[in-house]
C-alpha cells in the first residue's frame, strides 16, 4: 500500500513537473527572461526623465539546455513533493470512504492549486526576477500558515458535517486580515504590464499543473491498487 | 466498477506510519527545491522557484 502510495506519487509528480515545465517554457520562462533584461539593466522603463516607455519584445528562450534542464528537473522534484503530500491525503480520505478516482482527484488537485498556489499568491503574488521583498522568514512563515489554513478550509468545505463547515470562511480569511509581510517602498524595475502577466501565466501553469498532479495521481494510485 | 471499489476497500491497510513517511518524504522535496538557500540550487532552481512562487529570496 505505501509502495503504491510512493510510486504513484513519483510517476505522477514526474509527468505533471515535465507537463508544468513545458507550459512554462511555452507561457512563464520568456516574460521571466524579459524580466530580467530590467533586472540586469539592458532595459530600463522608468527613464530618468520622466518617460515609462520601454519596447515590448521577448526575448527566445534561447539555448541554454542546462538551465532549462534544471527547470524541467526542479520542476518534477516539487511536483513529486507536492505529489506525495497530496496522495497521502486522498489516501487518507478514500480509507474514510471518500472513494479516489481519477475524476475525484482532479478535483483534489484544483483543491491543491487553490491552497498551495492561489491563496498565499493573492498575499504574495509570483514575482519576475530582480524584484525586492522583506526579509524572507516571515514571509515563508505566512506563505506556510496560509496553505494550511486554506487546505483544512478546504477540506472542512469538502469533508465538515453540518455546520463545521463554515469554519472555512475565517480559516480562508485569517492569513489576508492578517496580512503577508509587505515593504514600505516599491522598488520594481520591469513595467508593471510584464509583472502582472508574468504572475497571470505563473498561476495559469501551475493550476494546469496541479490538475494534472491531482488526476494523475488518482489514476496511477487506482491503477496499481487494481494489479 | 464493482471488482475495483472491492479491492479498494479490501486493501484498506494504508498505515499511519506510511502516510506520514510520504507526507515527510514530500515536504523534504519542497524544502530542497523551493526553500534551500544554498547558492548552487538556488541557481539551479531559479526559474522553477520564480514560476512557482516559492517564497525564497
Amino acid at each position: 500500500m505505501t509502495k503504491n502510495l510512493l510510486t504513484s506519487a513519483v510517476l505522477a509528480g514526474v509527468a505533471a513537473g515535465l507537463i508544468a515545465a513545458l507550459l512554462q517554457f511555452t507561457f512563464v520562462i520568456p516574460h521571466l527572461m524579459e524580466g530580467e533584461l530590467y533586472e540586469t539593466g539592458a532595459r530600463i522603463h522608468f527613464a530618468t526623465d520622466g518617460s515609462t516607455q520601454s519596447d515590448r519584445m521577448q526575448p527566445s528562450i534561447g539555448t541554454d539546455f542546462t538551465r532549462h534542464g534544471m527547470t524541467i528537473a526542479f520542476n518534477m522534484i516539487t511536483y513529486t513533493g507536492y505529489g506525495l503530500i497530496l496522495l497521502a491525503l486522498m489516501i487518507f480520505a478514500n480509507d474514510k470512504g471518500h472513494t479516489l478516482t481519477p475524476r475525484t482527484g482532479l478535483i483534489w488537485g484544483v483543491a491543491g492549486f487553490v491552497a498551495v498556489q492561489l491563496a498565499p499568491g493573492i498575499g504574495q503574488p509570483p514575482v519576475l526576477p530582480g524584484a525586492i521583498g522583506s526579509e524572507v522568514g516571515p514571509r515563508q512563515a505566512w506563505w506556510a500558515m496560509t496553505i494550511i489554513a486554506t487546505a483544512v478550509a478546504l477540506a472542512l468545505i469538502a469533508f465538515g458535517k453540518g455546520r463545521i463547515a463554515l469554519l472555512s470562511i475565517p480559516l480562508m480569511l485569517a492569513p489576508h486580515i492578517i496580512g503577508a509581510p509587505y515593504l514600505d517602498t516599491y522598488f520594481g524595475v520591469a513595467p508593471p504590464e510584464l509583472s502582472a502577466r508574468f504572475a497571470a501565466l505563473s498561476f495559469g501553469t501551475a493550476l494546469a499543473g496541479w490538475s494534472s498532479l491531482g488526476f494523475l495521481c488518482a489514476w496511477f494510485w487506482t491503477r496499481a491498487d487494481d494489479a | 466498477m464493482t471488482t475495483k471499489t472491492a479491492s479498494i476497500a479490501r486493501d484498506d491497510t494504508s498505515s499511519a506510519l506510511g502516510l506520514a513517511i510520504a507526507v515527510l518524504a514530500g515536504v523534504f522535496l519542497l524544502v530542497a527545491s523551493g526553500m534551500a538557500q544554498a547558492t548552487v540550487l538556488h541557481d539551479a532552481a531559479h526559474d522553477q522557484r520564480h514560476a512557482m512562487a516559492f517564497p525564497c529570496h
